[in-house]
């Protein structure tokens, strides 16, 4: 029987939030680019929460959108409540979450794929991958059509051999009641890749005219929002806003989950796979925090034209009737229908460490995956993966250098290295406090950091790119003004200050200094400034936040040129770590294992102690001695 | 923040003849400027390579030394950085003062076989030597792991793991607020923190005093006296402490049914633990004492053994002979002032160890047990190790760092700083008190947040 047969340069495995990135950045760079998706019309589906954007995750969006991502532009389409989270916090923190239209979110996004150039959206399960001598050639369908490529980006999310769960109840579905992808996981496996079965869970949806929202407190939307893309007009996005609401679990509802835990499936051993810590069900914060008398329950809109609630807070795989009877012991929804039940999810995933920090499998040349098939949970985080994932097959497909961020120069870079160096058993969640130079890695200034990188990829356009060229300028140009400019103790200044809390000046100050006073800042001290120039509002953000904070981000600066010495010292791929003498075993094991990129990832193995970098260290030099 | 130039003492820690200390690396310079003064007490005004410097180290207007300094422009030099030497009075605790000036001004405590290490990797040492290289680093690597963890006492090391933990609280605290504000809420946090850190601080303040005395570590040559019940080993401690007036070593909460005491012996520094009487017992409680005797025994550097003149050998003494064979010791034979049950040179063909006789009640013959230990320890048999004293000074350092790092949160809490900022510097504290107890970060943060924070949806 004859099959259909085909060829592309890149082949990406899926359509969701990673997979879309993968494509489109392949395609944008002029690679014949080929999507496979189990259902067309669930491109980008957000099947989980209805946000974009949160604390750490915020950064992920603004980064990947200097970088030349689509994730940004389409929440700035379709967002319906936005907020700045942490802005009593200091600004490394500050992180954007939008509530999305999940079905506009969709539509969008599709839109944008369909009228690319270069792409072509195909519905079908991919079920092989088709290696030759360790390099990858293509893929084969359901419908045994063979698809030569390039390179592929595998990016199929929680549909590997899903299952879904709730009380006794469990059927063989992806998301949703979508169709599950139950062959790739044996082509993958008999290609050598070891796989891991992770867990997750979502609550329930419910109808809002059975809602009760006369005892629920309403949590509106920032007045000013910011846009996620440094692209967005900020005044495109100043529009009316839905609010979303906040009720609490109570003594009631835990009682019943109590009593109802042996039909758990989580607590009876049902679900074998490892669930994230910080995105526990409702019955897992019960058991692990009996002293809390009650859990915050958020009700979410799914969007502008529909009834569905998301009810955050409470995501459980308990029987029906037990879902139906927790969520009515909470105040506002004591009548609540059900639309959707809760449930947890069991997937199929990879080991990441089986992955160079290109996101290329080690094994397989030519295979690149991305998003939650890598281990990692949340819609931005999969995003980042799959634009990264892209731009590398893309780079390997056009004989270009490929691209890693490191930990100190964004969030994405965090969260790749952590991937491909730590052991992880549960979905990797980025999170603040796992960058180790955050205070740098802000989201105000992504595009500072990122934005030339884009443009290089080739992402990002040329008026884009002057105009950051031109930003950065200015903020130079004004903060070597503001270290300059002095102000006297005259009366005029010192009755500022009195009227601002501030102590008065002795003697004259520059500005720069007046700026580092906890009680003032650039903004505030306009008044005084009489030759400040007229300046956009983002660049008189980063001069605020360059000259107040200066002896904190000039510290890290200091430990980033530690670290950037070690990560500059790389490694060979196909060094063979037995030969080096002295090396302790575990050492050699995990390092072969690994083969780490650098010095700077090597020690960050686990197993890998100092003394081993040390003793590395010097034989590598010994060996450099030798090949000369 | 400490810049990459590393310092340490480079001869061996023993209590003669003069000492060095070297510091290598791009502020060499500018750290021996900081703290030389020219006899005249003026500040030289140019360092000139390959030349010696005469004058003094000075903290500030406190003069600790006098001393030669050798400069020495890189690549001219042992590591092929900037070096600087210092040529210093001998004596363990100049030395370690000078060393923890130069750390004060700037320099951090070189690892162990770190400047072999960079004389290495800047190309100084020949390739052949490679291998042998790379043994130093990694048997001083272990030694000092050995003692950073087995020297530090336990009490300290109790201490040091409770204010982690409480730190480690802390940021995980913040952290997870940071993570999840519309769960946990930071309001008022700051005073409730300053509070927590006024108990922190007053704390680490005592570990830092206690490190001054050296009693952080337990510095010196592990000596141990064993012997059974009435030997005298007692009455030998207080000998030997009355004699050469000893610092009695002494930390709030240490509970001890093992005597500790340390004791400078013309020079020589000595840790000497009393133990219980080693002898069979069927008393559970005693049993336990004789147990703990013997492997700290076993673990000890040197052995003192007293025996008690004036009745037979038994059993227990067999078993004690047992534990010297072919280690360091001196057998003291006591009592000698009563009717002799055990000859001295009999004593010395059984043990095949050196035999002193000697009345520890009239104080006859301790001088010639002073004489056996100084033979030991210069004819290099004892080993006086430097690496104790090095890691005492890289865990003062460290102490000194967390100090620092827990002022400076309370000056961000009085500067109404934001909350992230608290645990950039509680983070630096979490981690040089780790450095401490050899225990690195790895996941502990996240972990911890999990743990004890109710997060997410």
């Amino acid at each position: 029987m004859p099959n259909v047969e085909e060829t592309y340069d890149i082949i990406v495995v899926g359509a969701g939030h990673a997979g879309c990135e993968a494509a489109l950045a392949c395609a944008r760079l002029g690679l014949e680019t080929i999507m496979f998706t189990v259902s067309v019309d669930s491109i980008a589906l957000m099947p989980c929460n209805p946000n974009i954007g949160g604390s750490s995750k915020g950064h992920l969006v603004r980064e990947l959108d200097a970088l030349g991502g689509e994730m940004g532009k389409n929440i700035d389409k379709t967002f319906i409540q936005s907020k700045m989270l942490n802005e009593s916090k200091g600004p490394a923190v500050h992180s954007l979450r939008a509530q999305a239209d999940k079905q506009n979110y969709t539509r969008e996004m599709r839109n944008t794929l369909e009228n690319t150039d270069h792409l072509t959206i195909r519905q079908a399960e991919v079920t092989e991958i088709i290696v030759e001598d360790g390099i990858l050639k293509g893929v084969k369908t359901f419908s045994g059509a063979v698809y030569h490529c390039k390179a592929a980006v595998l990016a199929t999310g929680t549909y590997l051999k899903a299952r879904c769960i709730y009380g006794e109840v469990s059927s063989f579905t992806g998301p949703n009641g979508l169709q599950a992808a139950n062959h790739l996981t044996d082509s993958l496996i008999a290609n050598g890749i070891e796989m891991y079965r992770f867990k997750t869970g979502t609550p329930a949806r419910v109808d809002k005219r059975s809602i009760d929202f006369s005892k629920m407190e309403e949590q509106f939307g920032d007045k000013r929002v910011v846009p996620f893309s440094f692209s967005t007009d900020p005044e495109s996005v100043q529009k009316e806003q839905v609010s979303c609401w906040l009720t609490y679990t109570n003594e009631k509802t835990h009682e019943i989950i109590r009593e109802n835990l042996d039909r758990s499936p989580l607590f009876s051993g049902a679900i074998e796979g490892t669930g994230p810590r910080y995105c526990p069900s409702i019955e897992d914060k019960v058991v692990k925090f009996p002293d809390k008398n009650r859990h915050q329950v958020f009700v979410e809109p799914e969007g502008l034209y529909t009834n569905e609630m998301y009810l955050g807070g409470m995501s459980s795989s308990l029987p029906e009737d037990v879902q139906y009877a927790m969520y009515r012991t909470v105040p506002g929804l004591e009548h609540v229908k059900i639309v959707r039940n809760a449930y947890a999810i069991e997937y199929d995933c990879i080991n990441s460490r089986q992955l160079d920090a290109t996101l290329e499998f080690k094994k397989i040349q030519g295979l690149f995956s991305g998003g939650q098939f890598n281990g990692s949970s949340g819609y931005e985080e999969a995003a980042v993966q799959g634009f990264m994932a892209g731009v590398n097959a893309a780079m390997k497909v056009l004989g270009r250098e490929p691209y890693i961020l490191d930990r100190s120069q964004a969030y994405i870079g965090v969260l790749i290295d952590d991937l491909v160096t730590k052991e992880n058993h549960e979905p990797y969640r980025m999170m603040t406090s796992r960058a180790e130079y955050r205070l740098l890695l802000r989201q105000d200034n992504a595009d500072l950091r990122l934005m030339k990188i884009g443009h290089e990829i080739g992402l990002v356009d040329d008026a884009t790119y002057e105009r950051l060229l031109w930003k950065e300028k200015a903020i130079e140009e004004e903060k070597e003004r503001l270290e300059k400019a002095v102000v006297g103790a005259n009366e005029k200044v010192q009755k500022f200050l009195e009227s601002h809390g501030s102590t008065a000046l002795k003697s004259g100050s520059t500005l720069a200094e007046l700026v580092r006073r906890p009680e003032l800042n650039y903004f505030s001290l306009a008044e005084l400034d009489e030759n400040r120039p007229e300046l956009p509002y983002d660049v008189a953000e980063q001069v605020n936040i360059n000259l107040k904070y200066a002896g904190y981000i000039k510290r890290q600066m200091q430990q980033v040129t530690q670290f950037k010495k070690l990560e500059n010292k790389k490694l060979d791929k196909d060094f063979d770590y037995s030969i080096v003498p002295s090396l302790r075993r575990e050492a050699v094991q995990k390092l072969n294992l690994y083969k780490p990129l650098n010095i700077g990832q090597a020690s960050r193995i686990s197993g890998v102690s100092p003394a081993d970098i040390s003793v590395l260290l010097v034989y590598l030099e010994q060996f450099r001695h030798q090949k000369k | 923040m400490k810049t990459d130039t590393i310092a340490a003492v480079a001869t061996a820690m023993s209590s003669s003849g003069i000492g060095i200390i070297r510091i290598s690396g791009e502020e060499s310079f500018a750290i021996i400027d900081r703290i030389f003064r020219k006899k005249d007490g003026t500040h030289l005004k140019e360092w000139k390579s390959h030349r010696v410097y005469y004058g003094f180290i000075c903290d500030g207007e406190e003069k600790i030394d006098e001393v030669l300094v050798l400069a020495m422009k890189g690549p001219h030099s042992y590591t092929a950085e900037d070096t600087i030497e210092i040529d210093c009075h001998g004596g363990v605790l100049m030395m370690k003062k000078i060393l923890e000036t130069v750390l004060k001004y700037g320099a951090r405590p070189a690892e162990p076989g770190e400047f072999t290490k960079r004389a290495f990797l800047n190309g100084r040492i020949d390739l052949s030597q490679a291998e042998a290289v790379i043994d130093i680093i990694e048997a001083k690597n272990q030694y000092a792991l050995q003692s950073s963890v087995s020297q530090l006492r336990g009490a300290v090391s109790k201490e040091i793991k409770s204010l982690r933990e409480q730190i480690l609280y802390e940021i995980a605290f913040i952290e997870s607020a940071l993570d999840d504000p519309e769960h946990i809420s930071l309001d008022g946090y700051g005073d409730k923190l300053d509070q927590v850190l006024e108990e922190i601080i007053e704390r680490t303040r005592k570990l830092l005093s206690s490190a001054d005395d050296g009693k952080v570590m337990t510095e010196g040559v592990k000596t141990v006296i064993v012997g059974k019940p009435n030997a005298g080993k007692s009455s030998l401690m207080n000998v030997l402490l009355g004699e050469d007036r000893a610092i009695v070593t002494d930390i709030a909460g240490t509970t001890r049914d093992i005597l500790e005491e340390h004791i400078r012996l013309q020079g020589i520094s000595l840790n000497v633990i009393d133990t219980a009487g080693i002898r069979d017992t069927e008393d559970v409680v005693e049993r336990i004492g004789v147990d703990r005797a013997k492997n700290i025994a076993r673990e000890a550097d040197l052995i003192l053994y007293v025996v008690d003149a004036s009745c037979p050998l038994d059993e227990n003494d067999k078993e004690i002979l047992k534990l010297i064979q072919d280690r360091k010791c001196v057998v003291l034979l006591n009592k000698t002032d009563l009717k002799q049950e055990v000859e001295a040179e009999e004593l010395e063909k059984i043990s095949g160890q050196k035999v002193v006789p000697v009345s520890v009640k009239e104080g006859t013959g301790i001088n010639l047990l002073e004489e056996e230990i100084k033979k030991l320890f210069y004819h290099g048999e004892l080993n006086f190790n430097d690496e104790v004293y090095i890691t005492n000074v890289r865990h003062k350092t460290a102490l000194e760092e967390t100090l620092n790092s827990l002022l400076m949160v309370k000056q961000s809490i009085a500067d109404q700083m934001p909350e992230d900022f608290y645990s950039i510097d509680l983070m630096n504290a979490y981690e040089q008190l780790g450095i401490i107890i050899g225990e690195a970060v790895e996941d502990d943060l996240v972990n911890e947040i999990f743990s004890k924070f109710c997060m997410g949806k």
